[in-house]
């Protein structure tokens, strides 16, 4: 197995150096180069090598380099957070190349959308599960070209015709004259010099060797020795440390900073912003201990007089004002409105939630020559650097950016507020430096899950099927938040997914959409986005429907499920897997999630325990899915079980709240994350499918909280409508 | 001046008494694989072993350490417990994003060095302490169980 670049020279790897590299390699030449978007010149050169967004996928140029000695590094355009993308992306490299996964090396791609944008968005951007949506066919035309460009190349060495040839395991192989073989690396120097082709055959499936096999993780050898490099754990000469306080009010400023006792600690430096107090030292306690000495004194401004009261009571009140149509078929209202004594109108409410990566936030900046050079890790690379450029007031050829795994992104790394933090720090400071926020300071200057609150309601006809469904959301915009620009027409598309499928053939069905923007917290992309609040709503409506109905709630569902056939087989096969049905002991029930969203269909049974103090304990959990075209199923299945964990999180404890502007929690012993104790077994089965690939980062995370909720229900009798769960409620210590 | 016994290294370091031995190791001494998590012993990323026993590294004060062993994930897979726990690891791909996995394997490796062959109560004394925010649990139980049956 090959180490990824994450090592100990990972910091090293800039587009020079990473050339030398390449010819150090047994003086192999590279199979093209790689194209880097630093200069002004490697720009254009960048540009005229991929002339159009949707042609530049097919420049295997750009994504793969094979060394003389047969060693074969690939540019992996996504971030590697957790979720396998060096693993999975290099499969659908190596697979259509014809390499041994022995012999690949994974790299983080430079910033440049021209070159690694994804197909889906023509941006950097990892997010939204769409890595092998976005790359799956890209990938393999790519490594497809590369293997015909060596091919061609030996069929001009030994004067054959190149459809004569095959490949195998990285070497050309001529079986009409004895079976010759010509390996990749030798190859390589002429096969750079060729065009390369736009039309190439992909592998029939039954020639595939890697894509849907679960080959080991490029990324995780590194990951168990300590040798992996996060963007923390970036060290260089002369580098001081430093950590800082943002007000801690959303809008407020610096008023007035007593360090007097900061001159105690030696060979530490005070920096003072508009809005941010930083000391900065020779290493991480000298600058932690800094900055404790200081009494900061905030202006919060406006924000200072908000608290979660007040949020939520500013929020219920937009929710019921009438909000954007984004979804109508038939005409519920009018249905609704016939059936006044069946109708069920409920509300179900979700909090703010942060996201707490593990790696808590930091960028390390050196900010020299009109520009910096900038290290850390980020979910949106070319955002990252132009946020930089845009602080230095400089342009982002200016900025070179090393970027790094991540420990932990989460949506948390598609902001780019920590690199503009660091910047404005480094600023002041010559010489290289790393800003490491506190926990404290992560958990509090978060970019938060929006709070919603969900306005349903639903009939039944006369046979027990859904006759209307109307449903509006409200809820603050991060598309709004992030881009400083008012929705178009009011609607945030961002918000919808999971809303608005009409999974369930509902004939008379309304979505709409109102936006809340919350005051005092910014709000952010978390795992699962809207579907996190979306399925939770339209999943626990579906099971207090079948309450009414008085049916079986997966019964209820399947008699719904005809229009959606994938969603129908694994609610069918999930049923069979948890023994669905069959008798539980006192106080413990069964719920069901059935969704549709990131293009994947996942069916998911949550069986729980409601103690009489109402400490909820999942004792098993059961999800199918099917998300088409798998690449790597362990890895689905990691995603899966890890998915559900970050949603049951949420779903137990999650609650960011506001007091006096300022956020309450500030560590883990404030906002609690589930731990091994109270993990339940997890089951994942993968249904077979050829259908083109879904998302798996969030499908898990997001039918968490609704199978779990429906269980507490089935388990108790009381349904909760909002999170997170209340134990009062389930002990019966406070009625709802 | 402080001299820590490191991976079975002496190394004298300029740092003050109070500094937590997590800064000493990352920042000083340049082993980056025992990581910053919370800072109030919460969340276990900084687990290392002082005489193969598991410790935050994030409270612990250089001054209090002595000459007892310090011992990183860098250096755990000399020890045939740690070297267990990793290979089982990499068997049944525990790691995802990665970031706490230092700490938990450290804290397995403690696990296995005082229990060898732990039950479902054992690993949830033992490991309890650590955070994992990709929820990798399953996957931890299975292969403590996993590295405890190997030879």
């Amino acid at each position: 197995m090959s180490s990824t670049a994450n090592s100990a020279t990972r910091a090293d790897l800039s587009r020079r150096n990473f050339l030398k590299v390449g010819s150090a390699a047994g003086g192999g030449l590279m199979l093209g180069f790689h194209v880097g978007g630093a200069t002004a010149q490697e720009k254009k050169a960048a540009e005229a090598a991929a002339p159009a967004p949707i042609k530049y996928v097919l420049n295997p140029n750009a994504f793969i380099a094979i060394a003389k000695d047969g060693k074969v590094t690939f540019q992996i355009p996504q971030e590697e957070m957790g979720q396998g993308v060096y693993t999975s992306l290099s499969q659908l490299l190596a697979d259509e190349l014809d390499v041994d996964f022995a012999q690949v090396t994974p790299l983080p791609a430079a910033a440049n959308d021209m070159i690694y944008g994804s197909p889906r968005s023509h941006r950097q951007s990892t997010g939204g599960s769409t890595s092998i949506r976005g790359f799956y066919m890209a990938l393999r035309q790519v490594g497809a070209s590369g293997r015909a460009m060596l091919v061609q190349a030996a069929a001009h060495q030994w004067n054959v015709d190149p459809a004569s040839l095959r490949t195998e395991s990285g070497f050309v192989i001529d079986d009409a004259h004895g079976g010759r073989k010509l390996a990749y690396g030798a190859l390589a120097p002429a096969a750079a010099k060729l065009t390369a082709p736009q039309d190439v055959k992909l592998k029939d499936d039954k020639d595939l060797k890697l894509i849907g096999k679960s080959v080991k993780r490029l990324d995780t050898p590194d990951k168990v020795n300590g040798k992996a490099q996060y963007g923390i754990d970036v060290r260089m000469d002369g580098l001081k440390i430093a950590t800082l306080a943002a007000s801690p009010i959303v809008g407020g400023k610096v008023a007035y900073v007593d360090d007097s006792k900061l001159k105690a600690i030696p060979n530490v430096q005070l920096v003072v912003l508009d809005d941010i107090v930083a000391v900065v030292g020779p290493h991480f306690w000298a600058a932690k201990k800094g900055l404790d000495s200081l009494t900061i004194t905030w202006d919060g401004g406006e924000n200072a007089k908000t608290d979660s009261a007040k949020m939520w009571a500013e929020l219920r009140d937009t929710s019921t004002k009438t909000g954007v149509v984004a979804k109508e078929d038939g005409d519920a209202p009018k249905t609704l409105s016939a059936d006044k004594d069946g109708r069920l109108d409920i509300n179900y409410e979700l909090p703010f939630l942060s996201h707490s990566p593990m790696e808590p936030q930091n960028f390390t900046v050196h900010v020299k020559d009109g520009g910096c050079e900038m290290w850390g890790g980020s979910q949106v690379q070319t955002a990252a650097v132009a946020a930089a450029a845009k602080t230095l007031n400089t342009t982002p050829d200016k900025i070179n950016f090393h970027n790094f795994m991540l420990g932990g992104g989460f949506g948390r790394r598609l902001d780019t507020d920590m690199v503009v933090k660091s910047v404005r720090i480094a600023e002041k400071i010559d010489g290289p430096v790393k800003v490491i926020w506190t926990r404290e300071e992560d958990m509090q200057q978060d970019m938060y899950r929006p709070a919603y609150r969900n306005v349903m309601s639903a009939s039944l006809d006369k046979n027990g099927k859904i006759a209307a469904w109307t449903h509006r959301i409200a809820g603050g915009a991060v598309s709004v938040r992030m881009s400083g620009k008012p929705l178009k027409g009011g609607l945030d598309r961002g918000s919808l997914e999971g809303a608005i499928e009409n999974n369930y053939g509902v004939p008379n069905f309304k979505v709409e959409y109102i936006e809340a923007p919350p005051k005092a917290v910014n709000i952010g992309y978390w795992r699962g986005v809207a579907p996190n609040n979306n399925v939770f709503a339209t999943e626990s409506l579906m099971d207090e429907l079948a309450l009414k109905a008085g049916k079986d709630p997966i019964a209820f569902r399947l008699a719904h499920l005809d229009a959606t056939p994938r969603l129908k087989a694994i609610v069918q096969t999930v049923a069979q897997r948890s023994n669905w049905g069959s008798k539980l002991p006192n106080r413990v029930g069964r719920g069901i999630c059935a969704q549709f969203a990131f293009g994947t269909y996942i069916a998911t049974v949550c069986e729980a325990e409601v103690d009489e103090t109402g400490h909820v304990h999942i004792r098993q959990v059961h999800s199918v899915i099917d998300a088409g075209r798998v690449v790597n199923p362990d890895t689905l299945m990691a995603q899966v079980q890890g998915g559900l964990m970050f949603g049951f999180t949420a779903a137990l404890y999650g609650d960011i709240t506001v007091k006096g502007g300022r956020v309450q929690q500030k560590n883990f012993n404030d906002y609690r994350i589930m731990r091994i104790n109270e993990a339940p077994p997890i089951d994942v089965h993968i249904a077979q499918s050829h259908e083109m690939p879904g998302g798996i980062g969030e499908p898990g995370c997001t039918a968490g909280p609704p199978s779990l909720v429906n269980a507490v229900a089935a388990a108790t009798g009381i349904r909760l409508r909002k999170l997170p769960i209340d134990r009062d409620l389930l002990a019966g210590r406070k009625v709802a | 001046m402080v001299t820590l016994q490191i991976n079975g290294q002496s190394h004298t370091i300029d740092a003050p008494d109070d500094m937590p031995l997590l800064w000493a190791l990352r920042d000083i001494v340049g082993l980056t694989g025992t990581k910053f998590g919370c800072g109030i012993a919460q969340c276990g990323a900084c687990t290392v072993h002082l005489d193969g026993k598991a410790v935050r590294s994030c409270l612990l004060p250089v001054g209090s350490i002595g000459n007892r062993a310090i011992t990183t994930i860098e250096a755990v897979g000399d020890t045939p417990n740690g070297a267990k726990i990793q290979k089982a690891w990499l068997d049944i791909e525990v790691v995802q994003c990665g970031y706490c996995q230092s700490g938990q394997i450290m804290s397995a490796t403690a696990l296995l060095n005082r229990t060898p062959n732990p039950d479902d109560s054992d690993i949830d004394a033992a490991m309890a302490g650590n955070i994992c925010r990709c929820g990798t649990y399953v996957r931890i139980r299975q292969a403590i169980k996993n590295a405890a049956k190997s030879v």
